[in-house]
């Protein structure tokens, strides 16, 4: 953004000054970010950058956090991360399905009463996490599902569903209904069309959906924490035990993979919503 | 077409309107259907409960439910002076149920909120109720403690007799009834919920506007880079947007500690000395600063979605009509992009008001907020009610400004990415 050059100089001082402030706030949203890589390598056992770190010394730095990570002994992190997959595949599956049926209803223009039931479908995201929960918890406990796996899938969908049908409501409201109504036409049947022609459209919209779905239950802390028995430990619980009781290494090599995780996650929702607005035919 | 013509009539003899009625309400009834699933299972596993956390909350049948035969004796009691002989008869048959079920504790503590010392009166009730007689329990009664001569006491009892009680809402914002039924505050150095209250509002508020004054330089900025340079750019608001909440709190436990970076660059800038490294973890300053950072790519986005939109011409154009920079963006920038920033901090002071992992974190016991104190009710003092009665005074703070939000920008106009 360079400046014309008849810019009177006040106005280039204060331009330079925006500048400058927005470099500062990138700086705030992202270092914070990258004090993890470095000291996930720490030799040592401190969270604070020793003398040998500053210095570039080679022995300073060590891979053992990461070995203890994988191999450490009664170590939980193994435990957890196959219940975060296993917790964060099945929400996420759970909430695609019932997400885009539903946001394939409410974009249909017959929809009865749609601000009312769109207000409930995305109540959860607007509910503040504690309240939902304490209400998740109060239900799964009567219903006897606290503590099991199916008990978090279940709180996690519901969690995960509002993401689903908003990033699906968005992709249809693009969304060309004569091409459906031109393939029962030609004697196509609705699960048909659905499956050959609908799906291929929106799908861009139902995996970001499913990223915001995968992402809320993998990070997800405050109804796990109701809800879950030692056999349920997940990364974030472990995580979150960790920081409250002693701040290892061993969490921020565990936090360094996050961040690898949502490098990629990242990427792919970028990617995709570059397909996305490609396919609408919304060009910047 | 008039119908003096006659109704026009589809292929198969059914009047048209009739006709296209019909498939209307088919694609009224598919389209419902599509929604259905969803629509039941979050009513059943959400919205009903927490419709149940209401009851949860004003549920007060425990005291009932334990002294059945007293509370109907003393339906006939005006309460203004000793009860009758029938009162001392049923609260003694009653009491020596929950003796011999070993449930008397809970009555004691429950009797002990209401009044003062009556923990120690009904222990010792229940040590000599062994070796009652029968008959004129009134004297027998009496003759174990002299409060039981006390009418106080058996007020106390009798305020507990509705199932329901408002008395947890009361609690929530440190106010009580007292013996005589009038609504009061309790003494001033134990009203801590209104302490936390106003914290709670005041740091959303904070984090809400400190959040709105960094992202509108920068979501301008993104808004008006070419887009190879902003697409860059956008990359540091969307990777901590989709980075775990607990890395990003980690990172600024790392970053905030005493010996931590922010504080030796403070050092080293001669800001403060060595020895006299500032505590900016475990309090309010913790709980201001990550959950800014937090918070902030919910700000940019909506701002940068509504800052994309306005085209450079309408500013080019103010200042050709002889406007400065400065008064054409006040008059003509600032006001298209209000829709930006209501969305944005009406998202970002939804979500503070509900902060829980970060304040328990990094807060300390000064920067705690109230999500915290509701979530140890849950688990340390296990008073769910209580607990129920704060979570619904905090949603309904929610679903208002949820209304306002609905009202200023639509919540279908939400945009994630």
């Amino acid at each position: 953004m360079a400046l014309p050059k008849y810019t009177e100089p006040h106005y280039r001082i204060w331009h330079y000054f925006y500048l400058f402030v927005c470099g500062c706030v990138f700086f705030f949203l992202i270092a914070p970010l990258f004090v993890i890589f470095p000291l996930s390598f720490n030799a040592e056992e401190f969270l604070v950058f020793t003398d040998g770190m500053k210095r570039l010394d080679p022995d300073a730095f060590s891979t053992r956090w990461y070995k203890d990570m994988v191999y450490g002994t009664k170590n939980p992190w193994g435990l957890a991360a196959k219940n975060s997959f296993i917790i964060a595949i099945f929400a996420t599956i759970g909430s695609i399905i019932l997400g885009t049926l539903a946001a394939l209803g409410l974009s249909s223009r017959h929809m009865p009463y749609k601000g009312l039931i769109m207000a409930t479908l995305i109540s959860p995201m607007i509910v503040p996490l504690i309240i939902s929960g304490v209400a998740i918890f109060f239900f799964m406990a009567k219903v006897g599902l606290a503590a099991t796996h199916l008990g978090i899938i279940l709180a996690h969908i519901i969690l995960g569903t509002p993401f689903v049908v908003i990033t699906v409501t968005a992709t249809l409201s693009g969304f060309d209904h004569s091409i459906t109504r031109a393939a029962s036409s030609l004697g196509s049947n609705p699960f048909n069309t659905f499956m050959k022609i609908t799906l291929p459209l929106i799908l861009p919209g139902v995996i970001s959906g499913g990223l915001f779905a995968f992402v809320t239950s993998f990070d997800e802390v405050v109804v796990v924490l109701f809800l879950a028995g030692l056999d349920n430990t997940t990364i974030p619980i472990q995580m979150w035990t960790g920081l409250r009781e002693q701040l290892s290494p061993t969490i921020l090599a565990v936090a360094t993979c996050l961040i690898v995780l949502s490098v990629l996650i990242l990427v792919t929702a970028e990617l995709l919503r570059r397909r996305s607005e490609r396919l609408r035919g919304i060009n910047r | 077409m008039s119908s003096e013509t006659g109704k026009i009539l589809s292929t198969d003899g059914i009047p048209l309107e009739e006709s296209l009625k019909q498939a209307e309400r088919k694609n009224k009834i598919k389209a419902f259907l599509l929604v259905t699933p969803l629509l039941l299972f979050l009513i059943i596993t959400y919205i009903i409960p927490i419709a149940d956390m209401f009851s949860r909350s004003i549920d007060d049948k425990m005291v009932t439910n334990m002294l059945p035969k007293t509370y109907k004796a003393m339906e006939q009691w005006d309460g203004k002076e000793l009860p009758p002989e029938e009162v001392f008869e049923a609260f003694y048959l009653d009491y020596k149920i929950l003796v011999k079920n070993k449930t008397a504790g809970k009555l004691q503590t429950q009797l002990n909120y209401e009044k003062n010392g009556f923990k120690s009166v009904l222990k010792k009730l229940a040590r000599k109720q062994k070796k009652f007689e029968e008959g004129n329990y009134k004297e027998q009664i009496m003759k174990v403690h002299k409060r039981w001569r006390n009418v106080e006491y058996w007020r106390a009892i009798k305020r507990r007799a509705p199932a329901y009680t408002y008395s947890k809402y009361l609690k929530g914002v440190d106010m009580y009834s007292n013996e005589d039924g009038k609504i009061v505050q309790v003494a001033e150095d134990r009203r801590i919920h209104r302490i936390l209250w106003s914290r709670t509002l005041e740091v959303a508020f904070f984090v809400t506007l400190f959040c709105f004054l960094m992202a509108y330089p920068i979501a301008h900025l993104l808004a008006t880079l070419p887009m190879k340079y902003s697409n860059l750019l956008m990359i540091c608001v969307l990777l901590p947007f989709w980075t775990s909440l607990l890395v990003r709190t980690a990172s600024w436990m790392i970053l905030l500690q005493q010996q931590g970076i922010v504080n030796d660059f403070f050092v080293w800038i001669g800001l403060v000395t060595d020895d006299s490294r500032p505590e900016m973890m475990y309090n309010k300053t913790g709980t201001y600063v990550a959950m800014t950072q937090i918070l902030l790519p919910f700000m940019v986005l909506p701002l940068y979605s509504v800052m994309k939109t306005i085209s450079p011409s309408l500013m080019r154009a103010g200042k050709s009509l002889g406007a400065t920079p400065a008064v054409a963006f006040f008059k003509v920038y600032f006001p298209l992009t209000i829709p930006g920033i209501g969305a944005g901090c009406l998202l970002v002071f939804i979500l503070a008001i509900g902060y829980y992992i970060t304040p328990a974190l990094v807060g300390g016991a000064s920067g705690t907020l109230i999500s915290n104190q509701i979530a140890y009710h849950m688990k340390s003092t296990l008073d769910w009610s209580f607990a129920s009665a704060m979570g619904l005074m905090l949603l309904t703070g929610v679903l208002v400004i949820y209304w306002i939000y609905n009202k200023l920008v639509g919540v279908d106009n939400i945009k994630l990415g």
